[in-house]
């Protein structure tokens, strides 16, 4: 492409065909129809019946031998007709042109205005099994990402993540694993919407106050993203039910109110070995970590002991700033994210506090403890028949 | 002279006070010299026997005194010394403590 060229130029010199006509010439084998993008952009969506040559960055490939033989084989020869497309119309038109000018073919097209002409036209797209054409959209921002992309929407959409909590942590996770596509959320709480809950609870609004949380915050999800099942389970975990509620769930989210049902959590999730995002709030602060069972440390291995009650007031008795809530709500949910598609670092030994006042994030190191009696390598083995026993996690509690 | 790190739930004893420079060569004697200049955090931080409360968690900088050597953990110039409780949050309706 000489330097004072301009896309425009070449778009003008180069053969331009509509999608319809595309559409068409595809059907009746009128010419051999060839999707010029990265690979990347290929598992998104493409043309049902397309070869497949890329061309590279701006096209960049097309001065190559092995493009032109790319393209030769999948139209037979370099006499019969071409329409090559991308996304928008701009890579195809430079690879057109340098294919009928340095490579000797006798009749090639671009598709104006790219596969995103053809899809705004309504013309059908082929996609990855799994995902709609609304899922598509949707999730687009996500895709996008390489780290991510369809194969990782995917994992989301397949995944189950339990919330013990539809509170302060739960609302903000819940809210946003909804958005992410997360395709089964289930929520553990027995509570009802209080007034004092909405400077947090956005899951939550005026006009459900006085339903139980899990309504509402089915409601709220289901009108934010209809891909999500919401299992509600009203009711608070305790020793006769966390093995049967936990048992269906890939990850949990641990935003408890109290200490007896975090180590209860921490026990159950250790025997059915399920990764526990734990995070807690207070005034201007907050705590997260990960807990991956025998990959890092336990709750147990973090807190041997509960504190006595004045070294651990309730947020209704010391108060919380109602963005912490957000704050750390949401860096649960990244956790999640992370944890259901495999990537990135999770916080496993990783203890991060966050303190608002300060804006300040300190992270601390957690070990698995060599005497932990839940996760410990002396800790006991429990039979499938004591599954469903727990030691007295209240009694341990107000000890 | 290492600094103390207050966690907010102790800070009514210590005149609010967020961070205490204290001299102590160890941990333990820095921790020591916290509960003398604040009385009101000894029960809080010690046992009757002397002992950390096993409830509290104490970290030279970045890792847990217990992996290292507890009290007798050396806390220099430049080292931040932090207690850290554990939290549950929650509404107030249901705490069981």
């Amino acid at each position: 492409m000489a330097s004072t060229e301009t896309l425009d130029d070449i778009k003008a010199r180069v053969k331009q065909v509509t999608p319809a006509e595309t559409r068409a010439a595809l059907e009746s084998g009128d010419a051999v129809v060839i999707d010029t993008r990265d690979a990347v952009n290929r598992e998104d969506a493409r043309i049902e019946g397309d070869h497949y040559a890329p061309a590279g960055q701006g096209a960049s490939e097309a001065h190559s031998e092995e493009f032109a033989e790319r393209v030769e084989q999948a139209a037979g020869d370099r006499g019969r007709p071409v329409i090559l497309y991308c996304g928008a119309g701009n890579r195809s038109a430079v690879a057109a042109d340098v294919l009928t000018k340095d490579h000797g073919f006798k009749d090639v097209a671009s598709m104006s205005g790219g596969l995103t002409l053809w899809e705004i036209q309504g013309l059908p797209v082929v996609t990855p099994e799994g995902m709609s054409a609304e899922q598509r959209n949707r999730y687009s921002r996500h895709t996008l990402l390489p780290e991510v992309g369809v194969e990782g929407q995917l994992k989301m959409l397949n995944a189950k993540v339990l919330l013990i909590g539809a509170g302060g942590l739960g609302a903000p996770a819940a809210l946003y694993l909804a958005a992410a596509g997360i395709g089964r959320l289930g929520l553990v709480d027995d509570d009802e919407v209080d007034e004092s809950n909405l400077q947090r609870q956005v899951i939550h609004n005026t006009e459900r106050v006085g339903q139980p949380k899990t309504e509402s915050a089915r409601q709220t999800i289901e009108a934010l993203n209809p891909d999500v099942e919401v299992v509600e389970h009203r009711t608070r975990l305790d020793a006769t039910n966390v093995i049967d509620i936990i048992r269906d769930y890939d990850v949990i989210v641990d935003g408890a109110d109290n200490f007896p049902t975090r180590y209860l959590l921490n026990d159950a999730s250790v025997r059915l070995r399920k990764p526990v995002v734990s995070a807690s709030i207070l005034a201007f602060d907050g705590q997260i970590s990960t807990f991956v069972p025998f990959e890092g440390p336990c709750y147990r291995c973090l807190y041997p002991t509960p504190p006595p009650a004045e070294l651990a007031p309730s947020c209704g008795a010391a108060g919380v700033l109602g963005v912490m809530a957000g704050v750390m709500g949401l860096l649960q949910a990244n956790e999640v994210i992370k944890l259901v598609m495999g990537i990135g670092e999770p916080l496993i030994g990783r203890l991060l506090l966050y303190d608002s006042l300060g804006t300040r994030f300190t992270e601390l190191k957690v070990r698995r403890d060599p005497e932990c009696p839940i996760c410990g390598p002396g800790a006991q083995e429990i039979p499938e028949s004591e599954m469903g026993k727990f030691p007295d996690y209240e009694l341990f509690c107000a000890g | 002279m290492p600094t103390i790190k207050v966690p907010p739930v102790l800070r009514p004893q210590t005149d609010g006070e967020a961070e205490v420079q204290v001299d102590g060569g160890t941990v333990g004697e820095a921790l020591r010299e916290l509960a003398d200049r604040h009385p009101a955090t000894k029960d809080q931080l010690f046992s009757p026997e002397g002992d950390l409360n096993r409830y509290v968690n104490v970290y030279l900088n970045d890792e847990d005194v217990r992996v290292m050597n507890g009290l007798d953990t050396s806390a220099a110039e430049a080292d931040t010394v932090v207690i850290l409780p554990a939290m549950a949050g929650g509404a107030g309706r249901f705490s069981r403590i």
